[in-house]
């Protein structure tokens, strides 16, 4: 009994140095080098990561597409060879879906959801930044393919066989793709794990699932949709990767193989993916309108269960992709009719959007603006495709430019002008100075104005007969107005996001002068805005405890005995001074990023020399038992303000966090 | 707010507003990550099915298996489930030598599995039904050598435990580590279970 006893800490707080166990790096003690932000496992900083890359890869697949308009302004031009422009546009698609919204989505989902849920931290902050390094080292190496894979991959983001196969894609575009979303799939999948034990395990002391914020929710079905369609590609691309490195033949028709598998599970995934990247908008949407509204959202357990109804029905929808591939009547039939049902739930939301802004008072801030603006061109998007689950419909709209302009409007207009609404909101609470509301406005007017004009007319463009993909058209067909018409609006877009990087350094550098946020500047209603911003480290200074559903606006306002609304508190008595000390936070550690760098190697090596993935492999597989090793509290700490291993009752919360992430880090990091 | 601190040391017990599961935070990563590989594995089988009759004029898998060796290695694989619940058994009764003992019979028993699926991925190949000879064969390999991988992995972290409790690392307050990685070692068990009935006994018309 004696020998297994765990060492007691020392009243000095040291622990015995010769007790420390193998594979510890020295890890950085807190503070803001790039050192502490490579060993970061706090859920604001990943989720920071997040965003700043995500952004980086909007520039590029913005760039792309510029790129792919600029060729298409004019007819015949030949500014783009065919063969790069078939290029561009996969790695356009691939970038923006994969690299862009996703973890765009996945910044706000690291960031808010423990804040949301009256969490430290997520479940388990060391895998959390094993998901960021991970996925990034996936995003680098997909796009290494230009320098080294001979161009980019060449079939289209949902890169269907034959074509995807060695004979009509010779170069490694496809190899990088395949390898690249695999990668990418690990992260995201270990990421939906993660987030989802947050959400069930890690909630504050009476918040119940159905007070929990619209955002969460949605944030939520999003990373169970994750968990179920990530396996669906990855079975799709290991295939397409055994077909082109080592010659087996599930995707060769001359062999008795049907391309059509690659289509059923691509889409398997592809369907779930579209409510991937559109729910976290319609949360952060359910966010910033009630709050701009004055009023609390209508119909809060609509809304959920219509986000779960979405949930559930994006997974019977996905052959309504592929009505033109021959798969029979009577599944084009069933298709249809589930993809006209599942516009219900999304109608449902769209109403009480409009419901909820209904008799309130309302005030166009920016991100009320970006709200408004993305249910309006959401309901577009949703509209045109209603009349793509009229199968007769699609078999005309397929493959032309209509499909273009409906997917833009719903990824676009649904997904980015949300999230960009999320930016505007969250701003102040992550960085700690406002986003000029003047500047922010001028970005509005310019994406929507640029937006419209460049999809709109691609509705015009499809209904004329023009086919996507192509990389030019001929004259006479009347082609050329609403083309150039496009082109226009894709600069129009890229000025508009310039703007908003213009506009985030300059607010940045005018905030110096003018008097910080404060913990909420927008008045608004969930509980991150009880915190100071920028959020201190260790979140909450005391957990709250949640009496009811939009928990902080409760908390400054009550009603009189007229039922009036009174406040009842001001935001300075109300919200938390962020001062705690002695709060317990894990430690740092640089393994998740060893462990992360081991993949692309493995990666590289499947493609030019097996011998490279017998050293990834020794990367990473040491990484996984170091870290496995590795104490989550760090016996070198500094025992500063921030650590505490007495365990006090006050944070009694978080004291089966540290343990359990050591175990899970293990096992979970082993399997995938 | 001076109520917090008292509830706060109250919230782990199970009451109608519980704010967590009441399962631990890494086995319900477990449990979810199964769930994911039930549809990684869903597509495999899937892949099987659409192909397990397209031969391409050559060697069918089901027309050269040898249903009473795999039934032999299939039995051994299920008998490794007994033994991983002996070994848990064993670590919750505080006995390390007798989970050691046991989660080395599991790894054993799983690495007599992996080495009659060599046995037969090798003779297959010297009967003419390769990775490349046609769709069939292609997913046949896959599927199955997606699951010898999970069992590799499997027989991967027992031998980790293994390892942690010579060490002394592998202490009665880990059992529920133990308990995670039978999670995994029973799921892949009951892979096998589905791949077994729907590869091998389900005939080919």
């Amino acid at each position: 009994m004696a020998i297994i006893e765990e060492p007691l800490a020392l009243e000095s707080g040291q622990a015995d140095i010769a007790e420390r166990p193998l594979g510890v790096m020295t890890r950085p003690q807190g503070g803001n080098g790039w050192r502490d932000w490579l060993s970061s496992v706090d859920h604001k900083k990943i989720g920071i990561m997040y965003g700043v890359a995500a952004m980086f890869f909007f520039v590029v697949g913005g760039i792309e597409a510029l790129l792919l308009r600029t060729q298409l302004a004019f007819p015949e031009q030949g500014f783009l060879s065919p063969q790069l422009y078939n290029e561009l546009f996969t790695m356009h698609g691939v970038t923006m879906v994969f690299l862009f919204i996703m973890p765009l989505a996945a910044a706000f989902a690291n960031y808010l959801i423990p804040l949301q849920i009256g969490a430290r931290d997520v479940a388990f902050p060391r895998l959390n930044a094993l998901s960021f390094w991970i996925w990034i080292s996936g995003a680098i190496f997909l796009n290494s393919s230009w320098l080294v894979g001979g161009g980019g991959a060449d079939c289209g983001w949902f890169c269907y066989s034959p074509n995807s196969g060695i004979t009509f894609s010779p170069t490694h575009g496809v190899d990088f793709y395949a390898i690249g979303l695999l990668i990418a799939g690990i992260a995201s999948l270990i990421s939906a794990i993660n987030l989802i034990v947050t959400v069930l395990n890690m909630r504050a002391p009476g918040m119940t699932l159905f007070r929990m914020p619209v955002l969460t929710w949605m944030l939520l079905v999003t990373q169970f949709l994750l968990a179920f369609a990530l396996p669906v590609i990855t079975v799709a691309l290991f295939l397409l990767i055994f077909d082109r490195v080592f010659d087996s033949q599930f995707f060769d028709p001359e062999a008795g193989a049907d391309p059509l598998l690659w289509q059923h599970l691509f889409w398997i995934f592809g369907h779930p993916e579209v409510y991937i990247i559109i729910l976290p908008s319609f949360g952060m949407i359910s966010e910033i309108i009630p709050t701009f509204s004055r009023k609390p959202l209508f119909g809060y357990s609509f809304m959920v269960f219509s986000g779960i109804a979405i949930g559930f029905m994006g997974w019977g929808v996905w052959a309504h992709h592929m009505f033109v591939s021959g798969i029979g009547p009577i599944s084009v039939l069933a298709f249809s009719l589930s993809t006209m049902f599942i516009a219900v739930p999304t109608g449902v939301k769209i109403l009480n959007w409009l419901a909820t802004m209904w008799g309130g008072k309302l005030w166009f801030t920016t991100p009320m603006l970006f709200a408004v603006g993305s249910v309006a061109m959401f309901t577009i998007g949703g509209l045109s495709g209603v009349t793509h689950a009229i199968a007769p419909a699609d078999t005309q709209q397929t493959d032309t430019y209509y499909i273009v302009a409906h997917f833009h409007y719903v990824i676009f207009g649904g997904g980015v002008l949300g999230m960009m609404g999320g930016a505007y909101f969250w701003w102040p609470k992550i960085f700690g100075y406002m986003l000029n509301e003047t500047r922010g406005k001028i970005h509005f007017w310019m994406m929507l104005i640029g937006f419209n004009l460049t999809f709109g007319p691609m509705h015009v463009l499809g209904l004329q007969g023009m086919s996507r993909r192509i990389d030019t058209y001929s004259e006479g067909f009347g082609f050329e107005f609403w083309n150039l018409i496009s082109t226009i609006g894709s600069y129009i877009i890229a000025l508009s996001v310039a703007y908003f990087i213009y506009n985030t350094l300059r607010s940045r550098k005018e905030a110096r002068d003018l008097p910080p946020p404060g913990p909420d500047p927008w008045d608004a209603r969930s509980l991150e805005w009880m915190l100071p911003s920028p959020t201190p480290e260790h979140n909450f200074d005391e957990v709250p405890i949640i009496e009811s559903q939009d928990e902080w606006w409760h908390r400054k306002y009550g009603y009189d005995e007229d039922h009036n609304v009174i406040r009842i508190a001001t935001i300075e008595e109300a919200a938390q001074k962020g001062d705690a000390v002695g709060v317990h936070l894990p430690s740092p550690s640089f393994w998740p990023l060893v462990l992360a760098l081991g993949l692309p190697l493995i990666g590289y090596g499947i493609i030019f020399n097996l011998w490279l993935c017998v050293l990834g492999g020794l990367l990473s597989g040491g990484a996984i038992y170091a870290w496995a090793l590795e104490p989550v509290d760090d016996p070198d700490a500094d025992h500063g303000p921030h650590d505490d291993h007495g365990h006090d009752a006050d944070h009694s919360d978080d004291d089966d966090d540290g343990d359990a992430v050591a175990v899970g880090a293990d096992d979970s990091a082993g399997d995938a | 707010m001076s109520t917090a601190t008292a509830s706060a040391d109250t919230h782990t017990e199970h009451d109608p507003h519980a704010t967590n599961t009441g399962i631990s935070n890494t086995k319900l990563a477990m449990w979810l990550f199964l769930g994911t590989e039930c549809l990684l594995f869903g597509g495999l089988i899937s892949t099987y099915l659409l192909y397990k009759t397209r031969g391409n004029g050559k060697t069918l898998p089901t027309d050269i298996f040898d249903i009473p060796f795999t039934s032999v290695s299939s039995f051994v694989l299920l008998m490794s489930s007994l033994t991983m619940v002996l070994a848990l058994s064993a670590i919750n009764r505080g006995d390390i030598e007798r989970t050691r003992g046991w989660l080395l019979t599991t790894a054993m028993l799983g690495g007599v599995f992996i080495g009659g699926q060599v046995y037969e991925f090798t003779s297959f190949v010297r009967e003419g039904v390769g990775f490349t000879t046609n769709p069939a064969s292609s997913a046949f390999f896959t599927l199955t050598g997606f699951h010898g991988v999970h069992v590799s992995l499997g027989i991967l972290m027992l031998m980790s435990l293994v390892v942690a409790s010579v060490q002394g690392r592998l202490k009665p307050q880990n059992a529920e580590t133990v308990e995670i990685v039978g999670l995994y070692w029973h799921f892949v068990d009951i892979v096998w279970i589905f791949i077994f009935t729907v590869i091998y006994l389900i005939p080919a018309e």
